[in-house]
């Protein structure tokens, strides 16, 4: 008895963010024809990279129940000392081992949060705006403070790489980096642990309601560990991808984008209070945050109009459903 | 006698549970043979969850021998009793509101398997069969949260059914349900004990349930105080038991017929919620509304209160027109309202008693901006006396009391500001036995001061041992108005569900 269409399809959150994406687009091509080409696609999908890996992250944790602001800080530790690391023993690292690396470093630091959030029951913000502080303090003090713009080769190379690069007629360069296979198998994989797996619905099952699934026997610590250590793996992967893509490790950037990416998946629909968000809706939100931060200009709405637009963006996506739940509460009592 | 109890599915003998040192079970024997409904009936703190925690291996015994299916369990824990097919249906149901009905009825199913990959097609067939032994037709795609308190229970049965149950153990199975809803219940439950399925209700709404029990056992402070076939019980005598005590069956009193019409409420309608309310209420007048949930009872309620605003229609309150969708001028006109669930609307948990009461008369007690705190506890204090509010100490905070004395503590606060108009949403929710007919009484002393009460209900004895007149409501509309004392119970239970 499969619809067509999902019975809440036109509620939804994804519909609303799909909606306001073609908006802009059909806006945007009508104040100027050369926005809808493949030039103007493949950069957003470049910016959309590293915020896209970070964002599936986020909502892992938003659909958990859990926040978490410390990611960003995650993600440029494992970045530079990753790199670090590489330039002091083996600057010929190839880049795969460099990528590891990261990704385990990430993973570890991801640990120290779920030690704290699942095993000693710490709440979540609390813990992830400590660690946020204490990981950048540690990165900036022990590690370096300078910005690294010889890269080891390796990472240029992977910059370099392209799965598909060329010229339009009208003459401009566009080109699609092996980074965007990056965020293909970060959505596949997370697709399967969500949607595939015990482990998956028992993530949103503790988001829905902590409680009922330690009744119906849900080890609610080791998955609890679980996300955010992967959370912490998926930062580690996006940092890197940052510093290669960018070819500079600088240690001040990325932190201070976690709010930009939690609002990129509220946006698409997560909920605050956990057990729900989608992938779908976590892309578009993403593309939509990317596409404002990116092309507003082209619609003619100034650069410094770009977070009034994303804070109103976000008061409308996340405010009508919330009066909509309200109106209907409000008629069922 | 023994053999009965070889065949019994929980066998429990003289289980003792002491909580340093408080004893909160004292040799109690319970058994529970398959296939019998056992209605387990007591007040609060009777021992009757302490019971339910023993059997469900949540808490272990002090003293005592446990056997379940005829094996003994030195050692039981939630894991082992599960197994053995003991299952709890808790009073909030712990379903997963953001899951699909198919998920929420097959998730511990496939974790007790340690499946480790999610498979929808198994998960609707274990669904699909669950629903299909108790008859019952949900969307299985259907979020849970999306469905009727009615449905969610279902499918927690289902979800017990699932997990192989031989024994569904249900906390409070029918305080949110209407009427007909308890007699769908009954039917499930008449099956599932045909199937060999044991059932335990634990409640102290027990009319409904005791026409589909075998057997009542009554706990009074730790003790079985009464067991026997459940034909010998009636709602007297279960009450008598469990209070040790007579509760009299009472009747309003008679008010005075030159009583002045206090409130007037005329073409109150709100769009989606109500429509068209009018009525009078007289100075010591006791009103129940009352309906189905959803009717828009309390829609109505919050609505003379001021804290949902109607699209149309006026309230005066002594010739005064009371502004209506402002809290605080309905508050003004000396109109209190105690909503239904004081537990999150009601009052401020873990604040002191006596603040609770307090916190309504700051304004009364402050003089050029100061607060004369000794005015303000001394009154309050005096209120709590007169509720006879049972506090060791008024300091204490409020969540450490019990259902009955955190309503009398709700009711002190609003009638120490001398209100001509209480408005009372659900005043016996989730209150014993003894403390209902004592807040009854309370009620009752209030409306003879001359008080004008509305109560929303939809308990039938609270509203007939209350209330002078009835109004019954339907779908946003007050379909009937009711004489109070000559209207009988079936009479409103007829008039309410059809």
């Amino acid at each position: 008895m499969k619809r067509w269409l999902p019975k809440d399809f036109w509620t939804r959150n994804e519909t609303l963010v799909a909606g306001v994406i073609v908006l802009f687009c059909i806006i945007a091509t009508l104040s100027d024809p050369r926005f809808l080409t493949i030039t103007t696609v493949s950069d957003l999908l470049r910016a959309a990279i590293v915020i896209g890996i970070l964002a599936v992250g986020a909502m892992l944790v938003l659909v958990s129940g859990g926040i978490d602001v410390s990611f960003t800080a995650i993600a440029v530790f494992a970045m530079y000392t990753s790199t670090v690391l590489s330039l002091a023993i083996w600057p010929d690292m190839p880049w795969p081992l460099i990528f590891v690396i990261a990704v385990c470093l990430g993973a570890l630091l991801g640990a120290i949060n779920g030690f704290f959030i699942a095993f000693l029951k710490l709440p979540t913000l609390i813990v992830t705006l400590g660690t946020l502080s204490v990981f950048r303090g540690f990165l900036l003090t022990f590690i370096g403070s300078q910005r690294i713009s010889d890269l080891p080769p390796a990472m240029r190379d992977f910059s370099r790489g392209v799965l598909a690069r060329g010229t339009t007629e009208a003459g401009n360069f566009y080109s699609i980096p092996w980074a965007a296979l990056a965020l293909l198998f970060v959505i596949v994989l997370t697709w399967f642990i969500l949607h595939k797996t015990m482990l998956g619905r028992s993530i949103y099952a503790i988001g829905g309601s902590v409680e009922s699934a330690r009744r119906v026997g849900v080890n609610v610590k080791w998955t609890q560990f679980f996300v955010y250590v992967y959370v912490g793996a998926l930062a580690g992967l996006a940092g890197i991808i940052h510093g290669s893509v960018g070819r500079m490790a600088d240690p001040f950037s990325l932190v201070g984008l976690e709010l930009s990416v939690i609002a990129a998946v509220v946006l698409g629909g997560a909920r605050l209070i956990g057990g729900y968000g989608t992938l779908t809706g976590t892309l578009l939100g993403v593309a939509l945050i990317v596409i404002v931060q990116n092309s507003l200009i082209v619609v003619g709405i100034p650069t410094t109009w770009q977070s009034v637009t994303i804070g109103l963006l976000i008061l409308l996506g996340t405010g009508v459903p919330a009066y909509r739940a309200k109106q209907e509460a409000a008629r069922a009592g | 006698m023994s053999s009965e109890r070889d065949a019994a599915f929980i066998d429990l003998r003289a289980i003792t549970k002491r909580y340093a040192g408080v004893t909160a079970l004292q040799d109690v024997d319970f058994t529970v043979q398959p296939g019998e409904a056992v209605c387990l009936a007591g007040e609060n703190g009777s021992g009757k969850s302490t019971l339910i925690k023993i059997i469900s291996g949540v808490e272990p015994a002090t003293e005592g021998t446990i056997r379940i299916a005829g094996q003994e369990h030195a050692v039981l824990n939630p894991r082992i009793s599960a197994a053995a097919g003991v299952m709890v249906i808790f009073q909030d149901f712990s379903l997963f509101p953001n899951l699909s009905v198919a998920e929420n009825i097959a998730f511990a199913t496939q974790l007790s398997t340690r499946e480790r990959f999610f498979k929808p097609a198994a998960t609707r067939q274990i669904a699909r069969k669950a629903l299909d032994r108790i008859g019952v037709e949900i969307d299985l795609d259907a979020r849970v949260e999306t469905l009727p308190v009615a449905q969610k229970q279902l499918v927690a049965i289902c979800r017990a059914l699932a997990s192989e149950a031989q024994l569904i153990i249900m906390d409070e199975p029918t305080t949110a349900l209407t009427e007909k809803e308890v007699r769908r219940l009954q039917g499930i439950i008449r099956m599932l004990k045909e199937e060999g399925v044991a059932v335990i209700f634990v409640s102290h709404k027990l009319a409904e349930v005791l026409d589909v029990s075998e057997k009542v056992v009554v706990l009074r402070n730790g003790k079985k105080v009464a067991e026997g076939p459940a034909s010998e019980f009636n709602t007297q005598s279960l009450t008598y038991h469990m209070t040790g005590r007579d509760v009299p069956d009472v009747t309003p009193r008679t008010r005075r017929a030159d009583a002045e019409t206090l409130m007037h409420v005329n073409g109150l309608s709100k769009a989606g919620s109500f429509e068209d309310i009018n009525f009078e209420l007289k100075s010591g007048e006791v009103m129940g509304i009352t309906g189905l949930l959803g009717c828009g009872r309390t829609s109505v309620a919050k609505a003379l209160f001021g804290l949902v605003a109607p699209d149309r229609g006026t309230i005066t309150l002594a010739g005064q027109t009371v502004p209506t969708g402002d809290p605080q001028a309905a508050s003004r006109a000396r109109i209190g309202y105690v909503p239904e669930d004081r537990l999150t609307e009601g009052l401020f948990l873990s604040q002191s008693i006596l603040r609770n009461v307090a916190i309504g008369r700051l304004d009364a007690h402050t003089s050029g901006g100061f607060l004369n705190m000794n005015g303000l506890l001394a009154e309050a204090t005096e209120w709590l006396q007169r509720l006879k509010v049972k506090a060791p100490d008024v300091q204490a905070p409020v969540q450490s009391l019990s259902g009955g004395n955190q309503q009398r503590v709700a009711l002190a606060r609003w009638l120490s500001r001398a209100p001509r108009v209480l408005i009372l949403n659900g005043p016996s929710v989730g209150v014993d036995v003894g403390s209902k007919a004592d807040i009854h009484d309370i009620i009752r002393d209030l409306a003879s001061q001359g008080i004008g009460i509305i109560l929303i209900s939809d308990d039938l004895p609270e509203l007939l041992a209350t209330c002078h007149r009835i109004l019954v409501m339907r779908d946003g509309r007050i379909t009937d108005t009711l004489e109070g004392g000559t209207v009988t119970e079936e009479e409103l239970a007829h008039r309410l569900a059809s």
